[in-house]
């Protein structure tokens, strides 16, 4: 099941009919500014993109057609009337310029999200505009800089992050100008704090922490890991990937973090869209206040209106052209909406019900759990290191033989600290049916496997293509269609 | 509700399974002083048909307007095809494609539109695309210190031309690395740079130049002259363009002798509303020796272990998952959906098509300047020839203008004053192909009759 390259439908001179009509004059570009060639983009009928898109699209594994439990990604359903309602023709038609006398009703959705998001997470301040968590990140960093700066105190460049963290936390540290300094995880999975004192100094600026952490534990030790850092001058900035797990349960302003991002794309179900947009969404204490990045929605007397750097000489600044991704956060505001007060807990709840129910299931079923003696948050970790060693067949594996029976495969591979492991985030959308039908196909993989193992590595069978040569990929670069070169 | 499917049964049975007494034991790691009971500051929830006349209302509220804004976001027509596609779960609910055999649709997707922008920009490369236009800049700033082995310096120079947004974001997001930035100054006749005024620096070390094409102020660029100058300097030519501008303007691999380096901007132009100014996204294309230096993810086309072709993301050593501290960018999602609208937009309408779009905007932005500066308080700025944007000058404050104009139901442009007061009172306008003639004349209309109310003076 393969579908040829848009490029191979194409035929020189063939139109769709939604073209804009031709301009009646010529224009007054002189001729050495117009371009020479004509890029070859696809010649085909509406009804062939649209043929072609659409059987694309039935390649795809996806939330709206299996189950996801793609650990640390917070696969829930995306309500379809997020995007409905996101999508009202008085929505995307505004300009982002246009004045804020003729978006009030817009602001008010913005305004009603940062306040929200305020309460969830018992920060002072919040601003949306952080284009994704990355993004988010890297106002955290930059502020904690900029806070530093502005007493003076400007030795202070080493960035703490666990071991176990996303590779994106590291990865900004070094964007701020920042040092990354690793801090070892205990067995029980908690951060080692002995360690974490030690490293503790007067060139700390701060630590990165998500919590519940990416091993899918609570860091328990967090009161007693803040109150140190803060001790040795350094701020918390905390990394929302896994708010999920404990939103309305706890906040981790009361934590004691100075500054937070949300992935809105993950707890207030967004859609992920195949790799964006996201939202990271930036919660700040007062101390860091003056530094949160720009545009944010205040309610001023004549209504709703902006906050931009010019009212906040400290502010990083804009990370963006405009206000980051506005249809992103309608999407997330009738989300909040519909799950209110009293469904915002219930989130974590099921979360953590599943996530709990699916990790015994699978251990009374013969699988390891990392960390069997904790408890798990939304999401947890199984370990094939046993699987591999008395059956030769890997976490890949495992993943791969997944996608064969039906299920997108848990994140594989991460964190790199758990052998084989398999981090399994089953969301709180989730039924029990389809959490036993997990366990049985993990179970049905291992007993493949001890027959006949071979099946299981050549796995996956029944999607459009099979296991691919990433190697060659990375060889033979071809990033993309050149015409003569099939 | 939070949309689980839980019943009370299957609650008991899920909690004797795991021998948890109720669902609160569950949460008993964390710290009891760290529980909260209740979000009293949060709206009650609402149902799906409360929180939809909410929206409307407030839809509603805000209203449809007659714009003429452009400014760096731009009003084209979008094939109906293009969002209902879009929108298919399978794309819409999918997650960056890790698993590259459950992720062929938008795999194969993103190796199209690398494509695509490789031909608009006349690229040998492109990323999956990076978060919007601004912070496409930035990160081709960055890319460009490393890739410019010549260069030692970490300095820059942008147009002062280039959209003042951008440059911001330019200098918040490369700051902590400690590039510096220097602007050059824009020629105030003809509202572009004059490629003379690089005189003074020849022979410093400059690791790149930024053009914009065409620029802020919808002015086109010497931008062979500028490529040609910052190669004879050692430095890169980074470009940054409006896409659908390239359907009619030099590709900027064609830009003098050897053409730019790094090429990026907004997609917004092709098929992405408005919506408020995002989600768009960003693009970014190079040439062929740059790519280990570029950020964000990259399809590659390989073959699966039948030899049956199939697409992956690839080069993935340059990224924040596996190289951590040492990445090119902390950057990890790019902005998919975006990407999946504005390829099937490209496929839609073609060369052609978007050669149309552009030749038709460019028509219609030349019938605004010459509808509102039949007014006498009205004269256009600068002489240069431009694209789909005009720059206008008023004989008085264009604010309260705007605001009259707002009240009469129409958006008459951007407000140049902050960010170029030497400029006077200018007005930035743009018309694309979707203003008829007749929205030309109503426009034309309410400036004639605000500005002749001695009100707004």
């Amino acid at each position: 099941m393969t579908e040829p390259l848009i490029f191979e439908h194409s035929r020189p001179g063939r139109r769709a009919v939604a073209q804009a009509p031709l301009g009646e004059a010529g224009i007054s570009v002189p001729d050495r500014f117009r371009r020479r060639n004509t890029p070859h983009l696809p010649e085909v009928t509406e009804l062939q993109a649209l043929r072609h898109y659409t059987r694309l699209s039935q390649l795809n594994y996806s939330i709206d057609t299996h189950f996801y439990p793609l650990g640390s990604c917070t696969m829930k359903y995306n309500p379809r009337a997020c995007n409905t309602l996101a999508m009202l023709p008085e929505f995307l038609a505004r300009h982002p310029l246009a004045p804020v006398s003729h978006g009030q009703g817009f602001l008010e959705c913005l305004f009603e999200l940062q306040e929200i998001l305020k309460a969830v997470t018992g920060l002072h301040e919040v601003t949306l505009a952080p284009m994704a968590g990355a993004q988010g990140e890297f106002a955290g960093v930059a502020m904690i800089r900029a806070y530093h700066d502005a007493r003076g105190d400007t030795e202070r460049d080493e960035i703490l992050v666990p071991d176990a963290a996303h590779g994106t936390n590291p990865a900004t540290a070094t964007m701020c100008g920042c040092k990354a300094v690793e801090i070892p995880t205990l067995s029980n999975g908690d951060v080692d704090f002995d360690a974490l004192q030690s490293a503790l100094g007067p060139k700390t600026a701060g630590i990165m922490l998500t919590n519940p952490s990416t091993l899918g534990v609570f860091e328990r030790r967090i009161l007693e890991i803040s109150k140190s850092v803060h001790e040795a001058g350094g701020l918390l900035y905390y990394d929302g990937a896994n708010l999920n797990a404990i939103l309305g349960k706890a906040r981790p302003g009361d934590m004691g973090f100075d500054c937070i991002h949300l992935n809105l794309h993950k707890t207030f179900s967004t859609p992920h869209g195949g790799g964006g947009p996201g939202c990271g969404a930036v919660g700040v204490n007062e101390r860091l206040s003056p530094f949160i990045p720009t545009p944010l929605v205040e309610r001023g007397e004549n209504g709703f209106q902006w906050i931009t750097a010019d009212h906040r000489p400290q502010s990083i600044g804009r990370l963006s052209a405009f206000m980051g991704n506005a249809g992103v956060l309608l999407r997330a505001y009738v989300y909040a909406r519909m799950l209110g007060r009293e469904g915002m807990p219930r989130v974590a709840e099921f979360a953590t019900l599943n996530a709990n129910y699916l990790a015994r299931r699978l251990s009374d079923a013969g699988f390891t759990l990392a960390f069997p003696e904790r408890r798990a948050s939304h999401e947890f970790i199984v370990t094939l290191k046993s699987e591999a060693r008395e059956m030769g067949v890997t976490a890949m594996d495992f993943a791969k033989a997944l996608l064969d029976r039906g299920f997108h495969a848990p994140t594989t591979y991460f964190p790199l600290l758990v052998p084989e492991c398999l981090l399994i985030e089953p969301t709180e959308t989730e039924s029990k049916e389809a959490l036993d039908g997990f366990v049985d196909a993990m179970v049905d993989i291992r007993n493949s496997a001890m027959h006949d193992a071979a099946a299981v590595k050549a796995a996956p069978v029944t999607t459009p293509v099979r296991r691919l040569d990433e190697v060659r990929a990375a060889r033979k670069l071809d990033v993309r269609w050149q015409a003569g070169n099939e | 509700m939070p949309f689980n499917p839980h019943t009370n049964e299957e609650i008991r049975d899920m909690l004797a399974i795991i021998g948890a007494d109720d669902i609160e034991q569950l949460f008993d790691e964390i710290p009891p002083e760290l529980r909260i009971n209740a979000l009293s500051s949060i709206p009650p929830m609402v149902s799906e048909m409360e929180v939809t006349r909410i929206m409307h209302e407030r839809a509603k509220r805000d209203g449809l307007t007659l714009n003429f804004i452009g400014a760096g976001a731009y009003e084209h027509h979008i094939p109906a095809a293009v969002w209902q596609i879009t929108t298919r779960g399978e794309y819409y609910s999918a997650y960056t494609p890790y698993q590259a055999e459950a992720s062929q649709g938008t795999l194969q997707l993103i190796y199209e539109y690398q494509t695509m922008m490789c031909e608009l920009t006349g690229m040998d490369v492109s990323n999956a695309s990076l978060y919007d236009g601004a912070s496409a800049v930035a990160e081709a700033a960055l890319m460009a210190v490393r890739a410019n082995r010549k260069s030692k310096s970490g300095r820059l120079l942008i147009a002062g031309t280039l959209n003042p947004r951008y440059r911001q974001v330019v200098a918040n997001i490369t700051q902590g690395q400690g590039l510096k930035i220097e602007e050059l100054p824009c020629c105030t006749e003809l509202g572009n740079i004059i490629p003379e005024s690089l005189k003074r620096y020849e022979g410093q070390d400059i690791a790149g130049l930024i053009i914009p094409q065409p620029n802020f102020f919808g002015v086109i660029e010497e931008v062979d002259a500028l490529t040609d100058w910052a190669h004879a300097n050692n430095a890169l030519a980074i470009a940054v363009v409006n896409p659908v501008a390239l359907a009619l303007l030099e590709a900027p691999g064609n830009w003098g002798a050897r053409g730019a380096d790094i090429v990026c901007g907004d997609g917004q132009p092709l098929g992405v509303p408005l919506s408020a100014g995002g989600p768009y996204f960003g693009f970014l294309t190079c040439r062929q020796d740059f790519v280990r230096q570029m950020p964000g993810r990259l399809v590659g086309r390989t073959v699966d272990l039948e030899g049956k072709p199939g697409f992956t993301l690839t080069l993935q050593a340059r990224e924040q998952h596996i190289r951590r501290s040492r990445a090119t960018s902390n950057i990890c999602t790019n902005q998919g959906l975006l990407v999946t609208a504005a390829t099937i937009h490209m496929s839609m309408l073609g060369a052609e098509g978007l050669r149309r779009v552009a030749l038709s905007s460019c028509e219609r932005t030349r019938q605004l300047v010459d509808a509102l500066t039949e007014i006498d308080a009205i004269e256009t700025v600068f002489s240069g020839p431009n694209f789909h944007e005009a720059v206008l000058r008023l004989d008085r404050p264009v604010a309260p203008v705007l605001e009259a104009l707002a009240h009469r139901g129409i958006f008459g442009g951007y407000d140049l004053y902050g960010s170029y007061p030497e400029l006077g009172h200018a007005l930035l306008v743009c018309a694309t192909e979707t203003k008829t003639e007749s929205d030309i004349q109503t426009c034309a209309t309410a400036f004639r009759a605000v500005m002749a109310d001695a009100r707004v003076a």
